[in-house]
């Protein structure tokens, strides 16, 4: 049964998986990216403490981030199952792939406090490999997802682009938490990698932009005609913005009372947002590009409005409590004891 | 075999079915530990707060680090549980996602994400946030983790006994969600199930707590967490046995075929024996070297010496392979009642004697995961049973499979295979150094800072040698 095209049920469940996509993105992205980040260097004695500080960083939130993983896939499922098999059967490999990634990573995180003592840095490099093959799958289905599976050279070669580009991005977001979370030699040293990832960013970014709008007719439909291509000019001044602010602030850290610390994750939250937000109207009304629409794969009504009725009276709740969380763990990070 | 190799969709078939009963065994192995350990973390929490006797903060100290170490994994394994319907079980979300999609949508919501934000308090919180926040806590966490076993359970129970839906175009759409949900089987199963969990973290606090008695370590810690294992493992059982019982007869109402197939019987009979033992054989259709006790299955399935019980017979083409389910329904018995005899032993002599002789010490340890045993073994035979369909007369497994080429199924098989022979080895191996690090650091007082001098703590010949400071 294929539901009417004004049927509002798909359209917020499109919405409800698109913000679970997003936030994510950005939650789960700093915690890979700070896993990503992990110094190598085994001989100096600096940099297990290094190690430590930026595992600390991450260790309440990494769990309550991942669900977000569960979440999205799940409304996923939920509101359009014919879809959800598609994509996760054509994207066979790099999922399972993502998923061992997200396993030795979830494991290493207790192990590597927990085992014998002596094999703590070999945890710390299987939680930094762990978090690298994640974010490079994630990229790679990005790419597939974006190119409609697309089985040529062109498809795969833009894939392996955004896996670079994803991996990148969440570098910098894992970056910025720690200019934010950490102090001293730590957030000197984040700055730096912020600099370089922002930068490696903004070009994938644009290279991004560039080859969808070039190679793809219908999208180039959507952004480069009249009104639409008025919005163009301010969203580039406003990324230029971002990035060359960021850049400057990264070049000034350690500030003085570490004024706006916050900055740069806060340009990079915005910075995944704008190009959440892009990618969704680029594709929207489709969940498989140019094969499937929402209303095409959308589940029974009923079913979609039992959850609906659960997810508008848990959301908040659940809201609240990670708003709770992320209070009780503000500030500088410490060691974690228990 | 060579049948199944030059048919490419058959292997897929058969490999998908090997990966995910693969996964799933593995991620049940941490779930039934936490779902009840969390509980008893949360009393030991609470007899802390009553008391304020160190033994209790101790053993909740040294329980929860391993809480956390089995949750992390429990977690991510589940994780990998969640793409599976869609990599491997295409055909399971096409006819049946409109039941199965809001269930595990509200386990998600309602259980997942209250585990997981205050896990992160339960554990790290203690010196943020003041002794009641966190015991309250801890309590939301226990909820979480009990609330997605019922969630997920009741879902799994719709499969084997599904009511509440209307078939339309071979997809199922709900009429009730109250049937779908309360289900006949799923009270059993969730009980069952609970109790499961139960008995498996008894026996796994228990077995944990005698290794260190017996490797010397004097404290009280070990010993309290001994005896109340054992108290929790002995009132359990009994109960277990008695809802086992009451699932069987529920599963004789409506899955006649897989209790033919637990207990052996090709035929039809009046005054069925009970098999203790046989070697079930598919081809001949009949049993070989057979013990049996006469009579005995009418009277536990009929409650009639001479009731008539449907044999295998009437089911040709719809039942399970019999052997597996044969043979795991009887190793989660046997282990049951291993079990009685064993946490009521244990009560004898360690709390109502309070000896702690060495016979019984070792025989608890190497009851250490007796639970995970019973709990695969039931599992195979719930799962199994219900073959060859994936939801009970509506849904065959073999239509719900990908056609995903077999080689693919085969590199990650092979890829999870061997990061969960490698998880599982660190585990073990890790829960009996956190032992050794308990042992050493209460005999030497090193009361704080739990890292310090690694070598020290981790060394087993240390507990015998060294005194208290
Ligand atoms: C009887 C209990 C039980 C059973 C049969 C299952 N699970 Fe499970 N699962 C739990 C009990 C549980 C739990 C107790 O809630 C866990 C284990 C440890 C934990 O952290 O939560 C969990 C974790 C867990 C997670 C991670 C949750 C998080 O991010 O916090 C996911 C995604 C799943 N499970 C998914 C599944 C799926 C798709 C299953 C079946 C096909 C399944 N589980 C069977
Ligand atoms: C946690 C304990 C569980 C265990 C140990 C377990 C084990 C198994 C096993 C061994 C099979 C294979 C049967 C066969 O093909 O011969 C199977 C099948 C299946 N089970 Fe479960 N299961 C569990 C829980 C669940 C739950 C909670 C669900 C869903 C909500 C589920 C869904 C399925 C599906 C979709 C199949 C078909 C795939 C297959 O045949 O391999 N299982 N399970
Ligand atoms: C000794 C007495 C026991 C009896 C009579 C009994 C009976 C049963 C029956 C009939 C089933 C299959 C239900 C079905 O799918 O139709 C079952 C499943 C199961 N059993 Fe047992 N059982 C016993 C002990 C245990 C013990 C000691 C454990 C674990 C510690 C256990 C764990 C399980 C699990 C996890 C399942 C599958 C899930 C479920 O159906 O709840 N059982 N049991």
């Amino acid at each position: 049964m294929i539901m009417p095209e004004n049927d509002w049920l798909p359209a917020v469940f499109l919405g409800l998986m698109a913000l679970s996509f997003l936030v994510y993105a950005i939650l789960d992205g700093y915690d890979l990216g700070v896993g990503v980040l992990l110094p190598l260097d085994t001989n100096e004695h600096n940099y297990q403490t290094q190690r430590d500080t930026m595992i600390y960083s991450i260790g309440p939130f990494w769990d309550a981030n991942e669900t977000w993983l569960v979440m999205a896939i799940g409304l996923l499922l939920i509101a359009f199952p014919s879809a959800h098999s598609i994509i996760l059967q054509t994207l066979y490999l790099p999922t399972s792939l993502m998923l061992v990634g997200l396993i030795l990573r979830g494991i290493s995180f207790d192990f590597r406090t927990k085992a014998p003592s002596k094999n703590k840095t070999k945890w710390d490099f299987t939680f930094k490999a762990g978090s690298l093959l994640a974010t490079l799958s994630q990229g790679y289905m990005l790419g597939r997802y974006v190119t409609g599976f697309e089985d040529t050279l062109f498809g795969y070669s833009f894939s392996m682009l955004a896996s670079i580009c994803v991996t990148a991005g969440y570098c910098f977001i894992g970056a910025a938490w720690l200019v934010m979370r950490t102090e001293g030699e730590l957030q000197i040293k984040a700055a730096a990698w912020a600099k370089k990832c922002n930068l490696l960013m903004a070009i994938g970014i644009f290279a991004v932009c560039v080859t969808n709008l070039t190679f793809n007719q219908a999208i180039m439909d959507k952004w480069l005609t009249f009104p639409q291509i008025l919005i163009m000019v301010p969203i580039t001044v406003l990324f230029a913005c971002l990035f060359g602010t960021v850049h400057l602030y990264l070049t000034k850290v350690p500030m003085k009372n570490d004024v706006g610390c916050w900055y740069p994750f806060f340009c990079a939250t915005l910075i995944f947002i704008l190009c959440f937000i892009g990618l969704a109207y680029s594709f929207y009304p489709y969940i498989v590009w140019q094969k499937i629409t929402i209303w095409e794969a959308a589940s029974a009504r009923n079913s979609l409005m039992f959850i609906f009725v659960g997810a508008v009276i848990v959301l908040p709740t659940i809201i609240a409590y990670t708003i709770f969380s992320y209070r009780v763990f503000w500030g500088k990070t410490t060691k974690l004891n228990y | 075999m060579l049948d199944i190799a030059a048919d490419p969709n058959e292997l897929s078939f058969m490999l998908s079915r090997i990966q995910f009963a693969l996964n799933i065994s593995f991620h049940i192995l941490f779930p039934t530990i936490n779902i009840a350990l969390c509980w008893m973390l949360l009393f030991f929490k609470v007899r802390f707060n009553q008391t304020q006797d160190e033994t209790w903060q101790r053993i909740y100290r040294f329980w929860v680090r391993i809480f956390a170490l089995t949750f992390a994994i429990g977690v991510v394994t589940g994780i990998a549980m969640s793409f599976q319907f869609g990599t491997n079980w295409p055909g399971y979300m096409e006819t049946v996602g409109n039941v199965a999609g809001p269930l595990l949508g509200y386990e998600v919501l309602t259980a997942f994400f209250l585990e997981a934000s205050f896990l992160s308090i339960m554990l790290f919180g203690s010196e943020r946030v003041s002794a009641r926040v966190h015991t309250i806590a801890t309590l939301l966490v226990a909820i979480g983790t009990t609330m997605s076993a019922f969630w997920i359970i009741a879902l799994d129970s719709w499969m084997q006994t599904p009511q509440g839906y209307e078939m339309i175009d071979g997809v199922a759409y709900v009429t009730s969600w109250t049937e779908v949900i309360f289900n006949p089987s799923m009270p059993y199963r969730v009980t069952h199930m609970l109790l499961a969990s139960g008995l498996t973290a008894a026996f796994f606090v228990a077995g944990i707590s005698a290794y260190r008695i017996y490797q010397g370590d004097n404290k009280s810690s070990a010993k309290v967490a001994l005896k109340f294992a054992m108290a929790v493992a002995a009132i359990t059982i009994p109960i277990q046995i008695f809802v086992g019982d009451l699932h069987g007869l529920n599963t004789l109402k409506h899955q006649p075929a897989k209790i033919a197939a637990m207990e052996g019987a090709w035929q039809t009979e009046k005054g069925l024996p009970l098999l203790l033992f046989a070697i079930p054989d598919e081809k001949a259709r009949e049993n070989h070297v057979e013990i049996a006790i006469p009579n005995l299955a009418s009277l536990i399935l009929t409650h009639d010496i001479n009731g008539e019980v449907k044999g295998l017979n009437e089911f040709i083409g719809e039942h399970p392979p019999v052997a597996p389910v044969f043979f795991s329904f009887r190793i989660m018995i046997a282990v049951g009642l291993l079990m009685l005899l064993a946490s009521w032993l244990g009560c004898y002599f360690f709390i109502y004697k309070k000896q702690f002789p060495t016979w019984l010490l070792k025989s608890t340890i190497v009851m250490t995961f007796s639970g995970w045993v019973a709990t695969i073994a039931g599992w195979y035979v719930t799962e199994i049973g219900r073959q060859p369909y994936l939801v009970s007369g509506l849904l065959r497994t073999r239509d719900a499979v990908t056609d995903t080429p077999p080689e693919n199924i085969m590199i990650t098989l092979t890829i999870y295979a061997i990061v969960y022979a490698f998880v599982l080895f660190a585990y073990i191996s890790t829960l009996f150094v956190m032992a050794h690090r308990a042992i050493n650091l209460e005999q030497k007082e090193l009361t704080l800072s739990d890292m310090q001098n690694e070598k020290l703590l981790e060394d087993p010949n240390n507990a015998s040698t060294g005194s208290a400071l």
